[in-house]
């Protein structure tokens, strides 16, 4: 919606967002941590913060991953990487694996987003001009997961917003994000009132320059806080 | 005395698949629990107008997806790249990358392959219930997304849901680590996925294992699949060099 804007300060990178979106994960949870900037999350618990990881392929408890060369197809996870082989971890199909998801037993998952609207619409698994996309487990993780996390670049080429009134591309799942970490900003999702509300900016933004590169009207309860 | 289910050759266990079939293939997607020998048995017996039935399709090819780096991976798109398919139904056909383009894409993008993309829980759920006797279900999943177009939906406590319906078919191509000659079969590690439940749901389901045991061969406590829905098995060659 906005071009030509100057950054005030540069946008955290990837590794960045996930270490502060894995700051909202909560010690002892079920975690289902989709590809991209969600799976990074891992590498930055804060100290003391222990999770349950889940894939859809049927594993629970799974940690780092085997050392290049040493992957065991056997252990795979849902992003297509072999994990490695630690004590406490455990195996089943995908009818107890979705019984897992579909049951609303996940604790939390992190999404990336194409489009996430106003009311918490996720959109994640198909560009309309390419016109076929992948769902995988993406629809049953939106739609059952207690809470919803999106981790993802605050916009596109050209400083085209992700975050909108209304998705334009295909819904993954309507009414079911709870927060957005991005490069530049963490908003809550009221999704009662349907209210973004700006909890936090990157260090050097604003509430006006997060504004100006957000297709949706922000809201702000008392202090923005500083992402760090 | 129970009938021999052991077939020699992979050839053999699926020489009498005929055109128009439909034949779901399991594992997750990567090489783990995928049917690879048997897949390419299918491919070399040529027949054609094959509906697909999988999950992650056919994007380890030109992704690398669940295939150790140091092998080519071979996936179900091989059944687009050799005309045989018309049809895939997964949830997984395409990667994000178009470059190269995958060879379900290109079969789709030429018009020469139907892809009907479901959510993965509802894949699973739906070959769960063709082999558990459940005509249709009711699942949270997809609604107010294009997945609910033209479907039933009902509300219960306040919640819509979508009305799906089971998913048989004519063949399973299903991977297993091994097999007693009665067809109790037994998994290992993430090779689960999508095995036991297509094991199930089949008229004719066709095991690919590492290794074929006596009786009593697989502890009881362990078996992951029951031999009544086992038809054929066939061993792979000591040393196979593909996972």
């Amino acid at each position: 919606m906005t071009q030509n804007l100057i950054d005030p300060a540069p946008r955290l990178d990837r590794a960045a967002i996930a270490k502060r979106a894995a700051r909202d994960l909560v010690d002892g949870s079920t975690v289902n941590l989709g590809i991209g900037i969600p799976a990074l999350c891992a590498d930055f618990l804060p100290a003391g913060v222990e999770l349950r990881y889940h894939a859809e392929n049927g594993v629970l408890g799974f940690e780092d991953l085997a050392p290049p060369g040493e992957g065991d197809p056997n252990l795979m996870d849902a992003g297509g990487k072999f994990p490695r082989h630690v004590p406490g971890m455990a195996f089943f199909d995908s009818v107890e694996s979705f019984n897992l998801i579909r049951g609303g037993h996940i604790d939390v998952t992190v999404l990336g987003a194409l489009q996430v609207s106003r009311n918490g619409d996720l959109a994640n698994w198909m560009i309309p001009k390419r016109g076929i996309g992948s769902i995988g487990g993406a629809m049953d993780l939106a739609a059952n997961a207690r809470r919803v996390l999106i981790a993802m670049e605050h916009t596109v080429r050209g400083d085209i917003s992700k975050i909108v009134n209304e998705c334009t591309f295909p819904l993954t799942a309507p009414a079911c994000v709870d927060e957005i970490v991005t490069d530049i900003a963490v908003i809550e999702i009221d999704r009662a009132r349907g209210r973004l509300v700006l909890k936090e900016v990157a260090p050097g933004w604003s509430f006006d320059d997060v504004q100006a590169r957000t297709e949706a009207e922000l809201d702000a309860d008392g202090t923005v806080g500083l992402m760090a | 005395m129970p009938v021999n289910k052991t077939f020699n050759s992979f050839a053999d266990a699926v020489a009498d698949i005929p055109p128009g079939s439909s034949i779901m293939i399991g594992g997750f997607g990567g090489a783990g629990g995928q049917p690879t020998r048997l897949m390419l048995a299918l491919r070399d017996l040529g027949v054609g107008d094959l509906t697909i039935i999988g999950n992650v399709a056919g994007i380890s090819k030109t992704t690398g997806y669940g295939w150790p780096d140091d092998l080519e991976p071979i996936d179900q798109g091989m059944f687009f790249e050799s005309g045989q398919a018309t049809k895939i139904i997964c949830s997984f056909p395409v990667p994000s990358t178009t470059n190269p383009l995958s060879e379900i894409e290109k079969a789709w993008r030429e018009d020469r392959a139907e892809v009907d993309i479901v959510p993965q829980g509802t894949l699973i759920e739906r070959i769960r219930s063709a082999g558990a006797g459940i005509p249709a279900f009711y699942t949270p999943t997809g609604v107010g997304t294009p997945t609910a177009e033209g479907r039933e939906t009902r509300e219960f406590e306040g919640r819509t849901y979508l009305l799906e319906h089971a998913l048989h078919a004519d063949y399973a191509l299903i991977r297993a680590q091994k097999a007693d000659t009665r067809g109790n079969l037994q998994y290992i590690g993430t090779s689960r996925a999508f095995n036991p439940a297509m094991a199930t749901a089949a008229k004719v389901t066709i095991v690919e294992v590492d290794e074929i045991v006596e009786p009593g061969g697989i502890d009881a406590e362990r078996v992951g699949t029951l031999s009544t829905y086992v038809d054929r098995i066939v061993q792979r060659e000591a040393g196979d060099p593909l996972p």
